[in-house]
């Protein structure tokens, strides 16, 4: 009974959050006692997956442009019977959050999703899972003997881990695929706010459209996506795409910094799963603070700007 | 078209989160329910699609008695006649064999719901009820329009947006995008008024098992205060060698 990770990748590269799923499977590999084996469709170079620990890559390459959910659940599936898999890991990317139902499904499995660290204990087999918009935790027990493990974004991490690993490739069968892909808009060159380490974000505090620029110069330095406060894109300041928060995307990055954000439980729900938190804020009494690890009080029209000079020279030290 | 609309029960955002009977349950003392956003949106889609296209529009909860009212301000908001199944939600598999029994009864041809529920943000039931029906499924949609059978859709990748097609029937999991937060609908006297009229049907379950159990909840644990610092040296060194997150 071998553990099986999905590695996903966007245009044969893998996505950060399958180096963080492969070192996840390769822990749970050895807290289960057996080897774990990750699957790649249409991915990167499977050794960059040895690297964080993956024994074993199965390759599956077929003419599919992109992902497609029913495609992607069979494959998985098959692969996992092949393998003998009886426990499925797959990352919190969003083609991750709609395929993991899918298999769970086809592999009458118990599915445990936001999962934020390794098993509690493998027998009852038990993980701990963000709930509550990150207001709190359940520890899940999962039931069945197919187990399918969501593993929350950047909470476990990516552990470098080097072995020797190997590859074969997989020849699956495809589903007709139900949906189908017209066309992709993809914002080129640009940090991601799923993907980055550091996310900076504006608020109403900026007072106009016009005042972002120093916003994206900060975030360029910092090779940081930018996001903004749900009032922002309501106002069309800044695109929709934009607007982290509860009905907006979620941020689990690194570091958040908060610029002329006053902090709406709303918002908060949706970025309190980053790591640090830095606001900035001329009101002390922004509802922000109680939530940040670190804080200035101050006009964000001198803070940043001194900011970015100072970063600049710390960039170049 | 027949629309069914997965309506979940949850804690207002801005409910204290607490905890009881040893940390295995969550303390519903004093909490306000709502529908959950991410529903919201799809039914107010769906309230679109009735008026615009003749579609009629059944929500359906799976949870005890307690959750009615929530049934009734989806009906106050537009929907024809609502479901519930008289189950208690303990994982999302189960929930999402219950209604597919509801819409395999119902001959559903569209099901529209959130593609998470803001209490346990699990994301599992719509991509599940999917694969129990063999439906089509679209995850993160923020569009969607409809023309006999087969639908074009907008959703949300990584990093942008893909347009797909799609035949019917499907299951779709909606989030903001698919319609903007100004088109929601906040009940009016008369909306309420019918709402007592309409039909509230309560089905005994299937009888369908759960996969997973929670054990215990925890609360996260308490946050230290917040460092004010009152130049922009002292935070760059804070974020580079405290936090390391520079």
């Amino acid at each position: 009974m071998s553990v099986l990770v999905f590695a996903d990748s966007s245009e044969r590269k893998f996505k950060k959050t399958a180096y963080e799923v492969v070192s996840y499977g390769k822990k749970v590999a050895e807290q289960l006692g057996t080897n774990v084996i990750a699957l790649t469709i249409n991915g990167g170079d499977a050794s960059e997956l040895y690297a964080y620990g993956a024994e074993k890559v199965i390759e599956v390459k077929n003419d599919l442009s992109s992902f497609n959910a029913k495609a992607y659940a069979s494959i998985i599936n098959q692969v996992a019977k092949n393998q003998s898999s009886n426990t499925v890991i797959i990352d919190s990317s969003i083609d991750g959050l709609t395929v993991a139902p899918l298999v769970a499904v086809s592999l009458e499995a118990g599915y445990a999703s936001n999962v934020v660290e390794l098993p509690n204990s493998t027998s009852p087999f038990v993980v701990k899972r963000k709930a509550f918009s990150n207001k709190g935790f359940n520890n899940t027990e999962i039931i069945s003997e197919n187990k399918v493990i969501g593993v929350a974004k950047n909470s476990y991490g990516a552990h470098e881990n080097a072995v020797s690993g190997s590859t074969e490739s997989f020849d699956a069968t495809m589903p007709d695929l139900g949906v189908n892909s017209v066309s992709i808009d993809k914002a080129t060159g640009k940090v991601t706010i799923s993907d980055a380490d550091v996310v900076v974000s504006a608020g109403r505090g900026l007072k106009g459209p016009e005042n972002w620029g120093m916003v994206e110069e900060l975030a360029d330095i910092l090779g940081a996506a930018t996001a903004c406060s749900k009032p922002v894109s309501d106002l069309g300041w800044r695109p929709h795409s934009e607007h982290v928060g509860q009905t907006g995307k979620p941020v689990a990055s690194n570091l958040y910094i908060a610029i002329g954000i006053s902090g709406a439980i709303q918002h908060l729900a949706g970025v309190n799963a980053s790591k640090v938190k830095v606001v900035i804020n001329n009101d002390p009494e922004a509802p922000f603070f109680k939530a940040a690890d670190y804080g200035i009080v101050g006009d964000a029209f001198e803070v940043i700007p001194q900011l970015i000079e100072k970063l600049k020279a710390f960039k170049q030290a | 078209m027949k629309i069914l609309v997965c309506i979940s029960h949850v804690p207002d955002t801005t409910s204290k989160i607490n905890f009881t009977d040893d940390n295995t349950k969550f303390d519903t003392n004093g909490v306000q329910f709502v529908i959950n956003p991410y529903d919201e949106f799809s039914l107010t889609r769906a309230m679109w699609f009735k008026e615009k296209q003749g579609a009629s529009v059944t929500v359906v909860n799976v949870g005890g008695a307690e959750t009615e009212p929530t049934l009734r301000k989806a009906l106050a908001i537009g929907a024809d006649d609502a479901i519930r199944v008289n189950a208690v939600p303990t994982d999302g598999f189960l929930v999402a064999k219950e209604l597919a029994e509801v819409v395999k009864n119902g001959g559903y041809d569209v099901v529209l719901a959130g593609k998470e529920s803001a209490d346990y943000n699990g994301q599992m039931v719509p991509g599940m009820l999917a694969s129990l029906l063999e439906y089509n499924f679209v995850n993160g949609c923020v569009g969607v329009e409809i023309e006999g059978t087969s639908a074009s859709l907008e959703r949300e990748i990584d990093g942008g947006e893909e347009k797909v097609t799609s035949s019917l029937p499907i299951v779709v999991a909606g989030q903001k995008g698919i319609v903007e937060e100004k088109d929601l609908r906040i009940p009016n006297m008369r909306g309420i008024m019918m709402a007592r009229k309409k039909p509230l049907n309560v089905i005994e379950p299937t009888g369908a098992s759960n996969s997973t159990s929670t054990q215990t909840f925890e609360k996260p644990a308490p946050k230290g205060d917040v460092k004010l610092v009152d130049n922009v040296d002292d935070l760059i060194n804070l974020l580079h060698n405290e936090a390391k997150a520079i």
